[in-house]
């Protein structure tokens, strides 16, 4: 009996086609601004052609961005409310930590503003970039990625023999524990984090001394920024060179360390030949 | 001689306090034993490399700042006169920082406490300059204001110009210093300059003994008042260069530790360059102490903990003098 459909589900019925039918076909941005570096890795991996029309200013730099090659097809933008504006975007793709007042002023111009929390494990990374496929209509794609990063992910996280004790040392005596990202890298690539063992779970500061008094099997260092600071002393301290039990490794490639993003896969890949190297060393 | 052996031994505890005071909780017979005897554990590192150094780094600083506050009071006659409260610190904190942003203390390491002494010794010839031979209170903290901001404008400039993404974050350290993770590089970097510097200001006492008098005075006395001006300005910009170059501008050592010595010495000047050099030492061993036991894992700075002590003294002095100002 046709006339016993209730007009209310009629109208939803219609209602949930066309919103399926705008996400399939239809609705898909077609100006879109990235102004967050990781947000500019993502997109530039995922977006369909002509459909992405700026990004970061970092993104081009080869030292923080991973796809520096590829970002330097696109215009660059310096973040800032009034530049990304008149780019006109209908979609702005920004990280949880772009300036607030940015975000605020973007959105009360009436855009649509897209916030990414910086992933903080490798369980986040598949998530961003589902996100980021929903967002810009090309769900096939994030799949195909999602799959070959769980696939490779799988197996270069194969589980070691022996699990060294290493520590991440940046700049200021800072390091990061394993609920960051580059914590799960190091995990990944079988390395159990000394951070740990004092109880910093997320980061923070490791003293010069504490360091020295754990003696891991592996220092791993941050990597030394052009120009000069004196907060960078902390990796050139006499002391780090005496200890004779510990290797110093050279300085680990931030850009593959910074985003969420199957670029991890090549941050994990060196820590595991770092690893390697290190057992066929003893 | 009580004073001096009363200060004096006040130095060796408080070193030997800084020396078992650390991060990890060793126990100081052991950290001690650590120091003199290699027991091939990680301690003798943490010892030798890292506290050690420390050490010693705030004893020079200390002694350095406490005589060149007793120095430029006695020289200008006005309690007031400190080496960071005039721009003197915060002008060799701008030539170090201009060193190192410019490469130039990569290629050449003494660079460094060069360039740090030759901007003190700029800032020390404009105060001398502007505040006149009287040192008249108004006018030293008018051009002290002048000179401090201008430094630390431009060191802040320079900083945020630099492509290094923590060069910034140094900011904090060149205006308050810090004695956290110095290596003994730092010591022979700055000990030859303050070693001159403290040979240049031992030298003043006796002219400033007769500079109490007045100034005619003191040139019937035989004191030749050029030779002394130059030696004081050459030894306060080396010992607060070379300090301010390893450490950071730390201010009100040079303040506070003369202020309370005055009354112990007899208001002699020439005692007071010896006891504010062992009362420097004293204070900033302390104080290194205090922001490691207080905020162990937080890197305080030292002129955080300076500033709580001598603001608040600074503010008394000025109270106190307020009739000579008006």
């Amino acid at each position: 009996m046709l006339g016993s459909v209730r007009p209310s589900r009629a109208l939803s019925t219609l209602a949930a086609l066309v919103l399926t039918g705008a996400a399939a076909w239809g609705d898909a941005p077609r100006r879109v601004v990235s102004v967050n570096l990781c947000t500019d890795q993502l997109a530039l991996a995922l977006a369909a052609p002509g459909q992405l029309v700026s990004v970061s200013r970092l993104a081009h730099d080869p030292d923080s961005s991973a796809m520096a090659d590829a970002a330097r097809a696109y215009p660059t933008n310096g973040s800032g409310a009034e530049e990304v504006f008149l780019l006109n975007p209908d979609l702005v793709l920004a990280g949880t930590f772009t300036a607030d007042a940015t975000v605020q002023m973007l959105r009360g111009l009436g855009m649509q503003v897209e916030l990414f929390a910086p992933a903080r494990s490798l369980d986040d990374i598949p998530d961003r970039i589902t996100r980021m496929g929903a967002l810009l209509g090309r769900e096939a794609q994030a799949e195909q990625m999602v799959a070959s990063f769980r696939a490779d992910l799988a197996e270069l996280s194969r589980a070691p023999d022996t699990r060294p004790r290493a520590a991440l040392y940046y700049v200021n005596s800072f390091t990061l524990g394993d609920q960051s990202l580059a914590g799960a890298i190091l995990n990944a690539a079988g390395f159990d984090n000394i951070a740990t063992e004092v109880g910093l779970d997320w980061g923070g500061a490791l003293p010069l001394e504490q360091l020295v008094m754990l003696g891991p099997d592996v220092i791993v260092r941050g990597r030394d920024y052009p120009g000069q600071s004196r907060a960078e002393d902390n990796l050139t301290h006499p002391a780090l060179r005496t200890l004779t039990e510990t290797r110093v490794a050279g300085t680990l490639t931030d850009r593959d360390w910074i985003c969420g993003t199957p670029q991890v896969l090549n941050a994990i890949r060196d820590m595991r030949d770092l690893r390697l190297s290190m057992q066929a060393a003893q | 001689m009580r004073l001096a052996l009363g200060l004096s031994a006040l130095v060796v505890v408080l070193f030997i306090g800084s020396l078992i005071s650390g991060y990890s909780q060793v126990p100081p017979w052991r950290a001690l034993g650590a120091l003199f005897a290699d027991d091939g554990t990680p301690v003798t590192i943490v010892m030798r490399e890292i506290r050690l150094p420390r050490a010693l780094l705030a004893v020079m600083v200390g002694a350095s700042l406490g005589l060149s506050g007793a120095a430029l009071q006695g020289y200008l006659r006005n309690p007031l006169a400190e080496p960071g409260l005039i721009g003197v610190s915060g002008a060799a904190a701008l030539g170090a920082v201009l060193a190192i942003q410019t490469g130039l203390s990569l290629s050449f390491a003494l660079a460094l406490p060069l360039a740090a002494l030759g901007m003190a010794v700029l800032a020390v010839l404009l105060i001398l300059a502007l505040a006149g031979p009287r040192g008249a209170s108004i006018t030293l903290i008018l051009a002290g204001i002048a000179i401090s901001a201008l430094a630390s404008a431009l060191t802040s400039l320079v900083l945020n110009l630099s492509p290094n993404p923590f060069a910034a974050a140094d900011i904090v350290f060149w205006m308050m210093g810090s004695l956290a993770d110095r290596s003994f590089a730092h010591v022979w970097l700055a000990l030859p300059f303050m070693a001159i510097g403290w040979a240049l200001l031992a030298s003043v006492g006796r002219g400033l003994n007769a500079l109490t008098l007045g100034e005619d005075a003191a040139q019937a006395m035989g004191i030749n008042l050029r030779a002394l001006r130059l030696r004081l300005i050459l030894g306060t910009a080396a010992c607060v260069g070379a300090a301010t170059a390893v450490a950071g501008a730390i201010g009100f050592v040079g303040l506070v530790v003369p202020h309370l010595l005055r009354p112990l010495v007899g208001a002699r000047p020439s005692a007071l360059l010896w006891a504010s050099a062992l009362g420097g030492a004293a204070m900033v061993l302390a104080a290194d102490i205090a922001v490691r036991e207080l905020l162990p894992d937080r890197d305080l700075k030292l002129g955080v903990l300076m500033a709580l002590v001598g603001a608040p003294l600074f503010l008394h002095l000025i109270y106190k003098t307020r009739k000579e100002m008006a």
